[in-house]
């Protein structure tokens, strides 16, 4: 049974990464590279929060 | 609007606010509560069962001391990278590259301990001649891997459920051993005795320094998820210290029954301190419950370092202290994607080539060196924006007591880890000096200075 778990880890671990070199693959296709690094750091809080004492 | 909507319409793609203070508490004691599955007995072995429990308290008032420093700032500093946002907004720039090192290096190596740790302890329960632990470290790394990669609300949820069960664990292991009668189970009283509390004298106590942080290393990666609880100023304080209650708990707990059931010699070399207290209790229900939940405690310390890695490596391409490649958010799931998928493959590489001693003792070292950098922090932090002049979440009592506590007792780790890990110490520290003169000389050149600080707080004071 612990054998075959084995081989069972190793067939996920290969179908996982698969499936997230083709996500990654199909979104840095899809996308420009303006959209996925727009992100910044602070946005919602300077937005929302609005910095009062 | 969806979120692929949404970035068609010109908006930033930006990381989610899902997160609440249950996420943060998964996140803080996940990555920590494998630490009372393996690690902290090894302090044992290095001053005895009476010194394990001195450095359970000692080492709980410093990181007591990280959670309440932490807390303040990040309720104040709410962004991910925790605290190597803080250090660029407090210190500066190459502080903040070293800090953002020093977390990438602690959560990855504590993962990597964490996928080893797993995959040993089903190697061990199998007892198959020539199973090795190599699918079942990939398996745990990959899988998570996918799991961050996902989405971080169903990746805390999971770690929250996983936590809870290894947590909850160490409490009926606790309560089923009788632990207000002695004698009947548990026989504390001629497991240590005053000729053998302390075997190695205090030296050994400072020595045991080096392990006891295994109690409680990781509880600060709350911070991590700054910019993805829907309210940090209220939920990174109120989930960091709950955590931090719980682990003093769940320390206490451990200590007590596992010193009461083993002989500190044995208990100074297990590599499963808990399983083999509930083997010993000759129960199988106990024995089994304390096998899955040693495996759950690796998976949720692994799961949440991923998070943590990722973010902070996220954070440094966001700001172009590396690559502002490693920036992208996934437009559909919102998570730091490439930089989950860059650390993938080197976590891997480590877990297969590296053993569980020299990864720990990186992990280690590098968290040691980022609690070294809070005590100073929170210093600058407090005279530069005294009490008032901006917005707080949380404000720390008795400063600087616990900054100066956090202080001395780095000192007094760091020479723990001289002790038993010399060559290591020095050698990291070399890496992190060539690094630092990398990153002055050549990268900050592409750095955007003015577009990295992104606080909206007044002047500091002196300036």
């Amino acid at each position: 049974m612990w054998v075959a778990l084995s081989y069972a880890c190793w067939a996920i671990s290969v179908v996982l990464a698969l499936w997230m070199l083709y996500d990654w693959f199909k979104v840095d296709t899809t996308y420009s590279e303006d959209v996925l690094t727009s992100s910044r750091e602070g946005e919602l809080e300077a937005a929302s929060e609005k910095h009062r004492i | 609007m969806t979120a692929v909507e949404s970035t068609t319409q010109g908006e930033r793609v930006s990381l989610l606010r899902v997160l609440g203070p249950a996420h943060v508490w998964a996140l803080g004691v996940g990555i920590v509560l494998v630490g009372e599955f393996t690690g902290w007995n090894f302090s044992a072995d290095k001053g005895g069962a009476l010194a394990a429990l001195i450095v359970c308290w000692v080492v709980g008032l410093l990181y007591t001391s990280v959670a309440m420093i932490d807390s303040e700032v990040t309720s104040t500093v709410a962004a991910a990278g925790g605290q190597y946002a803080q250090a660029k907004h407090i210190v500066g720039p190459l502080m903040a590259f070293n800090v953002a090192l020093f977390l990438v290096f602690a959560y990855t190596m504590l993962e990597v301990s964490d996928a080893i740790l797993l995959g040993d302890t089903i190697v061990a329960k199998a007892g198959v001649e020539g199973l090795t632990h190599n699918p079942f470290i990939a398996a745990t790394i990959v899988t998570l891997a996918w799991l961050n990669y996902r989405g971080v609300l169903m990746t805390l949820n999971v770690n929250f459920v996983i936590t809870a069960i290894a947590y909850v664990s160490i409490v009926i292991l606790f309560f089923s051993v009788s632990p207000w009668t002695q004698g009947a189970v548990l026989k504390l009283n001629e497991l240590v005795t005053p000729g053998n509390a302390l075997p190695y004298g205090w030296i050994g106590v400072i020595a045991a320094f080096q392990f006891g942080i295994w109690y409680y290393l990781g509880i600060e990666g709350t911070t991590q998820a700054a910019e993805e609880v829907r309210s940090p100023a209220r939920s990174l304080p109120y989930g960091t210290m709950a955590g931090m209650i719980t682990l003093l708990i769940a320390a206490a707990m451990t200590w007590y029954v596992c010193a009461s059931l083993m002989p500190w010699e044995y208990l100074g070399i297990t590599y499963y301190p808990l399983w083999d207290a509930g083997k010993l209790t000759g129960s199988p229900l106990l024995e089994n419950l304390l096998f899955v939940a040693t495996l759950l405690a690796a998976l949720a310390s692994a799961n949440g370092c991923i998070n943590d890695a990722a973010r902070a490596w996220f954070s440094l391409g966001r700001d172009r202290y590396l690559p502002s490649w490693f920036s992208a958010v996934h437009p559909k799931y919102r998570t730091p994607y490439r930089s989950i998928l860059f650390l993938l493959p080197i976590a891997l590489a480590f877990a297969f080539i590296a053993d569980l001693n020299q990864a720990i003792t990186f992990s280690i070292l590098s968290g040691v060196l980022q609690y070294t950098f809070m005590s100073i922090n929170i210093m600058m932090f407090r005279k530069k924006w005294p009490l008032g002049t901006i917005r707080r979440g949380y404000t720390h009592p008795f400063h600087p007591i616990p900054a100066i506590v956090l202080f001395c007792l780095c000192v007094v780790t760091f020479f723990a880890i001289f002790l038993g890990y010399g060559s290591q110490l020095i050698a990291m520290v070399a890496f992190y000096f060539l690094i630092s003169l990398w990153f002055h000389f050549y990268r900050y050149r592409y750095v955007r200075r003015g577009d990295q600080f992104t606080m909206p707080w007044p002047k500091p004071q002196g300036y």
